[in-house]
């Protein structure tokens, strides 16, 4: 039992840079190694299962639960987290209402229709609906409920986030 | 609720939509919850739990786990070296299990180790010998004095009889039904997680920490460590939802021995099978009720027997109690009452505070029984309701009259105004049908029904409990800083606090300072208290400021500070043509105060229920549209329509936020959301087999905020995280009773209930 518990090396492609991974065990999710690993934090654990959504992150452009993706397995993927989202997306960069940073259209609308409270199932919901505004920008809004009924939010009741949904595509269309 | 935002938000003061300050980082993920911290040379702390529901541990081998590569601390009991155990209202639960395990989950031991992967082998090291005990989970046996004792402190934990007015007074008719409340969790989405410090002499420790209420965190924390208070600093860490579920200790106390034990910071947090057993769940209840009334409808007398299970441990379940019993008739006129309340120890897992606290329960019986009464006398369920309604000035059964701003009639006369949906479409999408996404409805069988919920939820804590609160506002170079212990949870107060300030300062810049134990206690973020309480201490004091301010301007140009005011940004004197900015009047100087708002005294209960045992009340009607399909019992609720008596909107923004996600978990409660018991144990501890609400579960909910404001509150606005989670659970149900014919005594209604 003396053992060190891993020493595997390999390395992830996230947000369009080379992220090496050193030491570490073979049965990480991509949520553990994300986050305890490589610094990024945004994606989040509230079920480790696939029930909520938490964890959502972009896979070579789909949408999956990255605690059930094994991070060794993601080699060679093309990983967008919700940090990244901005550098992925630079022609939805807005400037935050009396804030200077830069977030997506997405996150504005979030942020200005009261769609964030705790904000734990947040990061997986922006990535879950850019995912959905990506292939699908007119979406009816029984598409959005379907859509992002993967990710559980315990606060909202929903309301405030199909605003959200509805207000970019407002936007886009209005600027198409 | 047609439009929730004001379309110019000309200044970020109170009644405006101000946006959360918060909302940048927790949109792109860099907004730190207590689960994210992460530190150098940081461990890893994880915990041994109880198989067994109830058994006597006759030995503990940590052993084979210390031999463990990575392992760095293995503790148990004979390792906590203040007190054994803790509690929110009685200390009776232990910091982990020596003699006795009482409930499924238990902690027994704690490890800390360099990976949670050698934690998770660490535990699975450790040999406890466990004997067998037959548990004893129905509450109506253990709270028999002939029955074996599961605690030193027996097994009653409370019993509160009420008797007013005359108790054999009698009406024409009589309904009565036995009603019964399910387990539901709170399943806030940001697991119990925390970070501890260890000082470097190892006599103090700093915890970063989710949690509702920091100051009595500390309290139970310093005892078991035996450390002097100050010693121990609590820092809030970001907190991914609450609902109740964090007033009570989960990993705090574990997370600081491993720290002090290791000399290393220590990050704890839970998994959600392990959440759901390590804390307290929303009491199951078995409530007796029936209502004597005029043949015209009117309320004679009530009676009624409330059993709450309140599990292993104490937690807060005698306040829950309270909340139920004294919540007896509803938002309606009652002169007589007989009601008996028992909250029970059993070996379920510990019961505590959930959103609606007690009144949850209550509410489903006593919105149950108007629909009977209203069946009975034949009224409709708007009418029986209208004829009872409560007014300011009623008395409830406590014998405390009602001062509160007490809108009922308006409640139930908006909600009803609002329009109902239109019927099912004949293309809808088999998406819409109940069931959703399992596409196995038919439509042919779907039934559509409506039914009603009214209720009352009293504000702040009660029986004689001060739960003061603390703000300090500081002003200086017209930026005001604002620093309080009060936690967010999400409910928004980092956006209120803000708000006041502006509001009463007539600055702009506004900076939160950490929220910790430095300042005063807030008290808890419960209760629906924080809004009232804790803006109760930044309004007062930003105003203790502002005459410091006043003072400091009048002094400076020789005008009586009483003539001065403060108008948008500007100081100007109201007789005069003086007008300085806030931003000006403030350069170079520092007004600092800081203020504890107390709410009125409140008393115990004598031993016939009567006393001012509460502090205030807020009320809310709640229309229910479902459709059923009844051959499979699918339930799919369409709208719900809402009307609640919110004192003053301060945020129109978040407060539609609240109306809406409390109206989620209510639904929850409806008809899916239990917590499974078998024997003692726990069947669905995941959120695979605990279902909560999704988006295509959402109903569509329109609401009206009924603004009266309360003049006891110091904002006028009364709180309205709890209102809108209560009452839509009966309506939800008498929709489903209205749609199947059937009774439906239980809640959440299953689809064998419907189908079956
Ligand atoms: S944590 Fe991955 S779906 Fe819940
Ligand atoms: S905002 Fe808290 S879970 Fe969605």
């Amino acid at each position: 039992m003396n053992e060190p518990l891993g020493n595997e090396m390999y390395t992830l492609h996230i947000n369009g840079q080379d992220r090496p991974v050193r030491d570490a065990w073979v049965g990480e999710s991509l949520l553990y190694v994300l986050r305890e690993r490589l610094d990024l934090p945004g994606a989040k654990g509230a079920c480790e299962q696939g029930e909520c959504g938490s964890c959502t992150v972009l896979m070579d452009g789909d949408a999956v639960c990255s605690c059930l993706v094994m991070a060794a397995t993601a080699v060679g993927s093309n990983i967008v987290t919700v940090e990244g989202l901005i550098e992925q997306n630079p022609t939805m960069a807005v400037t935050a209402q009396a804030i200077t940073s830069q977030v997506t259209d997405v996150q504005q609308a979030f942020i200005e229709e009261g769609s964030v409270q705790c904000g734990f199932c947040t990061p997986g919901l922006i990535v879950a609906v850019h995912h959905l505004l990506d292939k699908n920008p007119d979406p009816t809004e029984l598409e959005v409920k379907e859509s992002i009924s993967g990710n559980i939010c315990r606060c909202t009741g929903y309301g405030r986030i199909f605003a959200a949904v509805e207000a970019v595509v407002q936007v886009r269309k209005a600027n198409s | 609720m047609s439009t929730v935002k004001q379309d110019v938000r000309a200044r970020d003061i109170l009644g405006a939509s101000a946006l959360r300050p918060d909302g940048v980082a927790k949109v792109t993920g860099s907004f730190s919850f207590s689960s994210d911290m992460w530190a150098e040379n940081m461990l890893w702390g994880a915990t041994l739990r109880s198989p067994h529901p109830y058994a006597r541990i006759i030995s503990i081998d940590t052993t084979p786990a210390l031999l463990i590569s990575g392992v760095s601390a293995v503790l148990t009991a004979k390792d906590v070296p203040g007190k054994a155990t803790y509690g929110l209202i009685s200390a009776d639960q232990p910091v982990f299990a020596s003699e006795f395990v009482r409930y499924m989950g238990e902690p027994v031991a704690v490890v800390a180790a360099d990976h949670p992967e050698t934690c998770r082998r660490a535990l699975a090291a450790i040999i406890v010998n466990y004997e067998v005990l037959t548990p004893i989970v129905d509450p109506e046996l253990a709270m028999l004095a002939t029955t074996e004792q599961i605690h030193p402190d027996g097994n009653l934990i409370r019993h509160q009889h009420i008797k007013h007015g005359d108790p054999h007074a009698t009406g024409d008719i009589t309904v009565e039904g036995n009603y019964t409340i399910g387990m539901q969790d709170q399943a806030f989405l940001g697991l119990e997680a925390a970070m501890a410090f260890p000082d470097s002499g190892g006599n103090g420790v700093e915890l970063h920490i989710a949690t509702q209420w920091l100051h009595e965190d500390r309290g139970q924390i310093a005892a078991c460590l035996a450390l002097p208070e100050d010693n121990v600093r609590l820092v809030l860490g970001g907190v991914g939802g609450a609902f109740g579920a964090r007033e009570d200790i989960s990993l705090q106390v574990h997370c600081c021995l491993l720290a002090l034990r290791t000399g290393k910071p220590i990050k704890m947090q839970y998994s959600r099978e392990e959440s759901f057993f390590g804390h307290v769940h929303r009491h199951p209840a078995k409530i007796w009720m029936k209502h004597h009334a005029n043949k015209d409808g009117k309320i004679v007398k009530i009676e009624s027997r409330m059993v709450f299970d309140g599990g292993a441990y104490t937690s807060t379940s005698p306040a829950v109690l309270i909340n139920g019993i004294t919540h007896t008739q509803g938002p309606y006129q009652c002169d007589n009452a007989v009601v008996d309340g028992y909250a029970v120890r059993t070996n379920n897992p510990p019961c505590g505070a959930m959103r609606g606290f007690g009144v949850v329960q209550a509410c489903f019986a006593h919105e149950s029984q108007m629909d009977l009464l209203a069946e009975a006398c034949g009224l409709s369920a708007v009418d029986i309701r209208l004829k009872n309604a409560m007014r300011t000035g009623d008395k409830l059964v406590t014998g405390q009259i009602v001062e509160s701003v007490a809108p009922v009639e308006r409640c139930i006369r908006e909600t009803d105004a609002i329009p109902m949906p239109d019927s099912m479409a004949n293309d809808a999408d088999v998406l819409e049908f109940p069931g959703g996404s399992g596409r196995t409805a038919d439509r042919h069988n779907i039934v559509r029904g409506v039914g009603w919920g009214v209720s009352i939820k009293n504000l702040m804590y009660s029986e004689g409990f001060d739960d003061y609160a603390t703000a300090r506002c500081t002003l200086s170079n017209g930026v005001a800083s604002l620093k309080f212990a009060t936690s967010e949870v999400g409910q928004g107060f980092v956006t209120l606090a803000p708000q006041i300030a502006r509001s009463v300062l007539g600055v702009d810049d506004v900076v939160l300072e950490t929220s910790d134990t430095q300042i005063g206690s807030a008290g808890s973020t419960s209760a629906s208290r924080q809004t009232w309480m804790s803006g109760g201490a930044v309004d007062g004091a930003c105003r203790l400021v502002r005459e410091r301010l006043f003072e400091h301007v009048g002094k400076q140009h020789n005008i009586d500070p009483i003539r001065l005011m403060v108008e948008n940004t500007d100081v100007i004197d109201t007789v005069g043509t003086f007008r300085i900015s806030v931003a000006d009047a403030t350069q170079g100087i520092t007004l600092s105060e800081t203020f504890e708002h107390h709410h009125r005294k409140t008393e115990d209960l004598d031993e016939n229920g009567q006393g001012n045992c509460h502090v205030a009340f807020a009320f809310v009607a709640h229309r229910a549209v479902v459709d059923v399909d009844i051959e499979l019992g699918l339930v799919k609720v369409v709208q719900i329509a809402t009307a609640q008596d919110v004192g003053r909107v301060l945020n129109p923004l978040s407060a539609i936020g609240q109306l809406e996600g409390g109206i989620a978990q209510g639904l929850g409660l409806a008809v899916m959301e239990e917590i499974i018991m078998d024997n003692g144990k726990v069947k669905n501890p995941s959120f695979t087999d605990y279902l909560l609400p999704t988006a295509l579960d959402a109903p569509r909910v329109v609401a009206v905020m009924i603004e009266e404001p309360e003049p006891q509150a110091p904002l006028g606005a009364k709180g309205i995280g709890e209102p809108p989670c209560i009452s839509v659970t009966p309506a939800i149900v008498a929709a489903i009773r209205a749609a199947t014919g059937k009774a439906l005594l239980r809640v959440p209604v299953r689809p064998q209930d419907i189908c079956l």
